[in-house]
């Protein structure tokens, strides 16, 4: 693990610092699947796919469209559940446990594994309220506590200064990139250890994609990122790892640097340099 | 153009001209007969005498019983249907399998469809003896009866509109707060409640409009006792039973009495009116809120 902390955000334009897993090897990955097969109904769209995450890096998914980055990243906090033809095989362990055990409650899981969207989706109430969700639905109602959390999840998400003095206003008034941050603050209130980002910046003008890049760079620091992205220079900003699917397949998982400069596949060569099908 | 589209384009425009006269019509009817009605009565008799005996040799033409016997049939109805309707566009939004959805929603709206008479008839045979051997001072035409059935008419109302409403609220929400860790009860009441209340109070507010012009219920089950109070056991008569009651009877058209009837029906329709209004000013605001 990179023992880096604040400078890292200057660094943030630079390549990408090598990973010095050699040092510092942990005993058990933070996230781990184990030969996961994924089906929506009959359709097999993961396939046989295993895959270690280490705890507080950022991991990147790449891959063209309909190729399963989606479906896999939602596996990590269950929210495939809810699609009625969805079905899986195979073992996925978050710190070493089975999350889809028969005595965990997916509730827990959610406080513990954060998700943050493609397109920013606050709720239609004020910024405040937005952050103080999901603290309010575990039924904390100090407002001191709840005034906390709202001013540390927002600084967090380098959103304080811009909303300190509209806390009220309603989280639907901002501008999008403003609205993702918010989301992010939301997500970060319960405090996860784990962040899920579906191309959190897809939706987000550049200066907006670059202040959250920055800010996942922060957040490295605390949280397990995995970032799904299409963006290819994205990824390899900020990105320490980069895992390329392709229809389903678990292609190549390497160190990002590696992915990007020297793939062993020549697959992921094709799709990172754009010379694909 | 052919001759057959100008054809159905004339008919087209017909019809619209012919509704939209006949509605003119109607509250032509209703105006210019209350003027005269008001040229007997002040408007402010009308409006806060405590007595309404048009049909009593000492007369007095004080609206208010009327209106308190149609608003507290029509909250007894709402108090019914907005909880009950509400759970079930709940239940039917997020927790029902979507075939049993299909199949209940229509089911649950034959229940607006039953003759308003069977409703009433109801109300008073099975619903009053019910309540009398719960409350035994009971009057045997009460507007807790009539107001209880009428909340069962009106429940499709609210459920279906409602349901049409939580469902609209975009799925990214849902993720939003189900991926926060919220249970399903609080994902409905904290987030999909909130976000569809618009809808939810539109559908509630045409309920109550139906509620307050539904007729023949209140007719039969709820009395024609005018009468100023808010006690649901009492026997009351609603501004539409009072019409019913003076049209069917013996009172002389064109008389000052029969008059009534218009300056009534006038009320009734400026509080339709009203809600109808604010309703659709809700939608329209609600309507911009997600696009
Ligand atoms: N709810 C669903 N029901 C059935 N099939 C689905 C569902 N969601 C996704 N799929 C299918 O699963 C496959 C993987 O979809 P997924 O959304 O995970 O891809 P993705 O890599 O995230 O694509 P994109 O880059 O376009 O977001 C696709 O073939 C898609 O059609
Ligand atoms: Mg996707």
């Amino acid at each position: 693990m990179s023992t880096l902390t604040m400078e890292k955000k200057t660094h943030f334009a630079e390549p990408i610092k090598n990973m010095s897993d050699s040092k510092k090897k942990p005993s058990i990955a933070k996230i781990s699947t184990n030969n996961v097969n994924v089906f929506y109904g009959d359709n097999k769209v993961i396939k046989d796919v295993s895959i270690e995450i280490q705890e507080k890096s950022v991991t990147a998914f790449i891959g063209p469209s309909g190729c399963g980055k989606s479906t896999f990243l939602r596996l990590f906090n269950r929210m495939n559940d809810y699609i009625e033809t969805f079905r899986k095989e195979g073992d996925i362990c978050i710190d070493g446990k089975d999350i889809y055990g028969k005595k965990v409650m997916v509730e827990e899981l959610r406080k513990m594994v954060g998700m943050v969207f493609q397109k920013p989706n606050p709720f239609p109430k004020s910024i405040y309220e937005n952050v103080a969700f999901g603290l309010r639905i575990q039924g904390i109602k100090k407002r001191a506590v709840l005034d906390e959390a709202v001013e540390h999840s927002l600084r967090q998400a380098a959103l304080w200064e811009e909303v300190k003095d509209q806390l009220n206003k309603s989280a639907l008034a901002l501008s999008g990139g403003q609205q993702q941050r918010v989301c992010i603050a939301r997500a970060l209130a319960v405090g996860p250890s784990v962040l899920l980002m579906d191309e959190p910046a897809s939706a987000l003008d550049p200066i907006a994609t670059s202040k959250v890049e920055e800010l996942i760079h922060q957040l490295k620091e605390k949280y397990t990122i995995v970032i799904v992205t299409h963006n290819m220079q994205q990824a390899g900003r900020v990105s320490d790892k980069t895992a390329f699917f392709y229809l389903g397949n678990l292609v190549e998982f390497d160190k990002t640097k590696k992915i990007f400069t020297n793939p062993k596949q020549e697959l992921t060569e094709r799709y990172i340099t754009g010379r694909f099908g | 153009m052919k001759i057959s589209e100008k054809i159905i384009e004339g008919g087209l425009f017909s019809s619209a001209v012919i509704t939209i006269l006949t509605t003119i019509g109607i509250i032509w009817v209703l105006l210019s007969q209350s003027l005269v009605f008001f040229k007997d009565v002040s408007i402010w008799e009308f409006l806060t005498s405590t007595e309404w005996t048009p049909l009593f040799t000492k007369k007095s033409y004080g609206i208010l019983p009327l209106i308190s016997g149609t608003m507290l049939t029509t909250l007894i109805a709402v108090a019914i249907a907005l909880p009950l309707g509400l759970c079930i566009a709940i239940y039917l939004s997020e927790y029902a399998p979507r075939k049993f959805r299909d199949i209940f929603k229509p089911m649950l709206e034959v229940l607006a469809a039953v003759p308003t008479v069977v409703y009433g008839f109801f109300a008073l045979t099975v619903v009053t003896p019910f309540l009398k051997n719960i409350f035994p001072e009971i009057d045997t035409f009460n507007a807790l009866s009539a107001g209880l059935v009428m909340g069962v008419m009106i429940i499709p109302m609210v459920s279906s509109l409602s349901e049409d409403a939580l469902f609209a609220v975009p799925k990214s929400l849902r993720e939003a707060s189900y991926g926060m860790g919220a249970t399903r009860l609080q994902t409905s009441f904290k987030v999909l409640v909130p976000a569809a209340s618009s809808g939810i109070i539109v559908s509630v507010i045409l309920a109550f409009a139906r509620a307050i012009g539904e007729t023949m219920i209140v007719a039969i089950a709820a009395g024609q006792m005018p009468n100023l109070t808010a006690n649901p056991l009492a026997a009351v008569e609603t501004i539409t039973a009072y019409i019913v009651q003076v049209s069917l009877g013996d009172v002389a058209h064109g008389s000052i009495e029969y008059r009534t009837i218009f300056a009534a029906g006038l009320t009734l329709f400026a509080m339709t009116f009203v809600l109808n209004n604010v309703s659709f000013f809700i939608r329209k605001k609600y309507q911009e809120k997600y696009d």
